[in-house]
Order: C-alpha cells, then structure tokens, then sequence
C-alpha cells in the first residue's frame, strides 16, 4: 500500500492524489478504516462503522478514474456523518438510548448531496444525547476524548465529528449546530467548523433539537475544506420550507469569487461584552493576539457593543428546551425505538420516555414543559422571544460599523472529563459566545488560532446572514499569514 | 426552590414516569436554572416583538399532492414500529 500522510490530506490533495494515481480511494478508505480500527478505542470519535458502504462508495470512484472520467468534488474523500443526520440502512442514534436499534429509512438532504458529489462515508458519530451538551459526555454510549489531551472532553455536541477530523479518522465531517454544538468542539479539537446562516443548509434528515435555531454544517482542517463541503450541502430543498435559495454563495468561487476582499477595507468588530471577567484569560489573550496579526495586515479592529448579552443564554434556555420539549414528543415508543409495553397508552409513553431518555434530555424537556405551561408561558417563554428580537437588533446594529464580528468561541478551554457534568448550568455557561448568534440566525466560522497551556483555542468569526463567502476569505487571509 | 409537586406536575406533562429520588433530583438541578433565566426579568422588552424564527417566515406553496411511497419504503417504515399486525401500527386503545 502507498503511504498517505493521513493528517496533511485534505480534500484537495486527495483529489490530486486520486488524479495523479499516487494512490486509489480504496487504498484510502481502507487506511481510514484501519486507522479507526486501532486509535478509535480511546478516542471513540465513532458509534457506528459502514466500512461496507465505504468500500463500495471507493470502488465506484477508482472505477470512474478508471475509465478516465471526470470525478466529483468530493469523490474518494473519506468523511463522518453526526449520527443525528439520517444516513439511509444504517443505525441512527442521537446519542440516545430510545434510538439505540433505528435505523434510518432515508438520507438526510445533506447525505444524498455528499453522495452525488462523491464522498466515501465512513461511519456515523459520537454526540451528546439529542446533540443536548457541550463536553459529548451526555451521549448514552459513552464519551469521546479530545484526540489532543485524552483526559479532556472534545467538546459537544458534535464531539465525535470534530474528533474524527482532528484524530486523523475522517478528512470532513458534518455537525450540527443549535448553540455552539460546531463550533465548541471544532475549538476544543483545533479544527474549523462552521455554523451556516439560518436556511442555507436543508435541515431535512436531521433529528430536530430545536428547529429554529438547528442548522447543519461542515468540519475540516482547513477552511478551504470547510467551504468546499458548504458549497455543496447549501441550497434550497423542497423538504425544508425554511431553506432558501443561496446563489451567491453556491457560485462564489465557479464565478470567481466576487471583488476581491481588500483587507484596508476591511472593519473587523470587536464586541466588548464578549471579552469580559470569568473567562480564561488564556483565550482572551490568544484571541486578541489573532485580532493583532489582522491590524497588521491592515484591517481596521473596531469595538462595538451587543448590549443584550447578559441575557442571551437565559433567553437560549428558554427557547432551545421549549422547542425541544415539542419536537421530542415524537418519541412515544409507537413508531420507532425503544419501547415499554405497560397496561394502558399513557403508562406505556410514560414508562417509555421515563427510562428511554438520558437525564439532560429529561432536564431540558421538563424546562421546555415548564417554561410553556400554563401561568409561565408569558412571563418566560413570550419574554424570551421578545428578548431574541433585541439580540438579533443588537448584532444589526453592530455590522453598521462593522464588516465581521470576532470573538473567542467558548470562555473556557477544553475542561477535564467529568469536571461539570454534575452541575448542568457551569455545563451551559461554556456556550456563552456561541448561542446569540443561533438567536440571531447568522453564520459562524470557528477558526483554530493556535494554543493555550498546549490546548487549541478557536477564534468565532461571526458574519452578515449569506456571507459565509466572506467569513471564508477572511479566515484564510489568517491562515495564509 | 421549585416546589416538589411542580416537578412531578411537569413530568407527567412531558410524560415521564420518574422515580421518587429522581424527583428529588430533578428539583435540585433544575432549581439554580430556573433562577439563572430568571435574569430576563431585567431585560427591557417594552419596544420589542417577538421573535419565533431567525428569518421572516414565509409561506411556502406547494400543490397538495401526495407522493407514492414504494412498497420497500413504507414497509420499512411500519417494520420500524415496535408492535404491528399486518402491515398496520399496533397502539393501544386510546379511548375506552
């Protein structure tokens, strides 16, 4: 077998590797394969292995290169599905007990568009119940570890999926995002990961949270990775009536990319409410050092102010769990998964959901049922969407004066396993930087800057709805520099 | 503190049978929650709408029509369910 630098392989030079003939994309799945076969024990990046639909995905590629033909984008790539998006014929969790024996009847929108463009999917991924966490020590199989310090969480929800890019087990994968659930372990990982806009990606497939503020986006090593994947799962999808129609960023690059983006142009917007004490001042310092090397290159860093802050984690535990609460009511032990037989309907969707679900997942749909019922629902939920108006006003307000907004990801690096899992609200307090901008509805890249006490830390750049395309350019201006 | 009977009034409205301790618990846990999201309170909301949706929702049209399922498809769908007879969902009785 060829050697294949497995950590320095990206998208791009598998392709070119592919091309060239160096190597065939059977040879490279089955080095993904053995390299999860041996590292994936400690790491536990994966719940679910298709090395049968990957061979066969690979096959179909050598034979396209073969006959001399064309290749998609993707072809020959190995990558990692959260195991929240539905892939067709395989086990789909959630990270949940009450899913532990599903299996999807379908393909995600996402799944099907990787697919045609090629890709070789290698398994599905570890997640916190339901994607409900940030550490991934909420899914009911057990916890992944952060491939760079084995001791430490990689972050969550979408452990699994950035673990298995930084571990050199998948060159992409997909996430989800509802408050951070990308962007967190991509930070925690050392890798970049974006949030799309609310409506660029199709959400049809992926197992609801909080429909809306869920969106579904892409991990890799480098941003350029990160962009190819959008490219291809954004656009409108029938099955989703909250997708929408994305041609600029569909077409940015076949089209040449639009003006270049001039740096001296360029106001990067500083919000000062993300930079205050209680954060690690470890991440503060590595953020502003990145906010430096741009001032070099001629960007100008302005402050601006998101005045409604304080409020929006309150607002986001309101909203996310009361979502929650609604769409999880699916899961009655009638259509699918784990069931509990008992004497009557009511007993049996009791007992059923009583043991089936984990305890986050109980704490935040009894939240979510809390904070609806009647007498509360106007003085918590009503208020809470009043209030996601005044985020949403804050972050208009400030792309007045400013082209992006950068902050770091998470106040905290990445903590030790079982360090807050006992105290569920230090647990939600790490999403703090991440989920206004869910609130709000814009894109997020989570750019990995560098290290703090050996840890990766990643700097949040934040853009206008539909401008993933400049938040692209502007983080590999960081990368190239 | 959220008051105990609270608690179990809300998990039989999210139907979940809970075991006494973890009644407890839950009332523990979700206590010092309560209490942080209780911050809105201060929040100047007088001037603002709600938001239920990041963007302005729009309807979307489409023809009522209904797709043809393939046999393969729907039986995998029922094959899905717990208990079933026939082809058909088996449920309980819901009214007496």
């Amino acid at each position: 077998m060829p050697k294949i630098d497995i950590h320095g392989l990206t998208i791009e030079k598998c392709r070119q590797g592919l091309m060239n003939k160096e190597f065939s994309a059977l040879e490279v799945a089955k080095i993904f394969l053995e390299r999860i076969a041996k590292d994936d024990e400690q790491i536990f990046s994966y719940l679910t292995l298709t090395p049968e639909l990957a061979l066969g995905q690979a096959k179909a590629v050598d034979r396209l290169i073969a006959q001399g033909r064309q290749i998609p984008r993707l072809a020959g790539v190995p990558c990692a599905i959260k195991d929240n998006i539905l892939l067709k014929d395989a086990r789909c969790t959630a990270g949940s007990k009450i899913l532990e024996n599903y299996s999807a009847s379908y393909d995600a929108t996402v799944v099907e568009k990787l697919k045609k463009e090629g890709a070789v999917i290698l398994g599905k991924t570890n997640l916190d119940e339901f994607a409900m966490g940030s550490s991934t020590e909420n899914s009911s199989f057990g916890v992944t570890r952060n491939p760079r310090d084995l001791e430490r969480v990689a972050g969550g929800s979408s452990g699994g999926s950035a673990a298995a890019v930084a571990g050199g087990m998948a060159i992409y994968s997909l996430g989800s995002d509802t408050g951070g659930s990308i962007r967190l372990p991509a930070a925690f990982c050392g890798v970049a990961g974006l949030k799309p806009t609310y409506g660029a990606v199709s959400r049809y497939g992926l197992i609801a949270f909080a429909s809306s503020l869920d969106q579904i986006g892409p991990m890799a090593k480098t941003v350029d990775d990160v962009q190819t994947v959008f490219e291809i799962i954004a656009g409108q999808d029938r099955m989703d009536s909250t997708s929408v129609e994305t041609p600029k960023i569909e077409n940015s690059r076949l089209a040449g990319g639009q003006a270049k983006l001039k740096i001296e142009n360029l106001r990067i917007g500083v919000p000062s409410e993300y930079f205050v004490k209680g954060g690690d001042p470890e991440v503060a310092k590595q953020v502003k050092i990145a906010l430096e090397k741009y001032e070099k290159l001629g960007a100008k860093i302005v402050e601006v102010s998101l005045p409604n802050t304080e409020y929006a984690l309150a607002a986001y535990y309101i909203i996310s769990p009361a979502e929650a609460s609604a769409n999880l009511a699916r899961f009655d032990g009638v259509k699918y998964g784990y069931s509990q037989k008992a004497e009557n309907l009511a007993d049996a969707y009791l007992n059923t959901r009583g043991r089936g679900f984990g305890k986050e997942v109980q704490r935040r749909i009894m939240l979510g049922t809390y904070v609806l019922s009647a007498g509360y629902y106007d003085a918590y939920y009503i208020r809470a969407q009043k209030v996601r108006t005044l985020i949403r006003n804050d972050f208009n307000n400030a792309f007045k004066t400013a082209d992006v907004l950068m902050s770091p990801v998470s106040p905290s690096l990445p903590f030790k396993i079982g360090e807050k899992i006992k105290d569920p609200l230090s647990m939600y307090l790490v999403d703090l930087y991440t989920v206004s901008v869910n609130l709000a509805g814009f894109p997020a890249l989570s750019l990995p800057i560098g290290e703090a006490k050996g840890l990766p830390v990643g700097l949040q750049i934040i853009g206008k709805e539909f401008e993933e395309n400049k938040i692209f350019k502007i983080a590999k201006l960081y990368e190239s520099n | 503190m959220i008051p105990e009977k609270d608690v179990k009034r809300i998990a039989n409205l999210a139907r979940l049978s809970l075991s006494p301790a973890e009644i407890k618990q839950y009332q523990k846990e979700l206590s010092p929650i309560l209490d942080y999201i209780g911050v809105l309170k201060k929040a100047d909301i007088t001037k603002a709408d709600v938001t239920s949706h990041p963007r302005e929702a729009l309807n979307v049209f489409r023809k009522d029509e209904a797709f043809k399922e393939t046999e393969e498809e729907v039986g995998k769908l029922v094959q899905a369910a717990p208990d079933k007879k026939e082809g058909y969902i088996k449920v309980k009785s819901v009214l007496k």
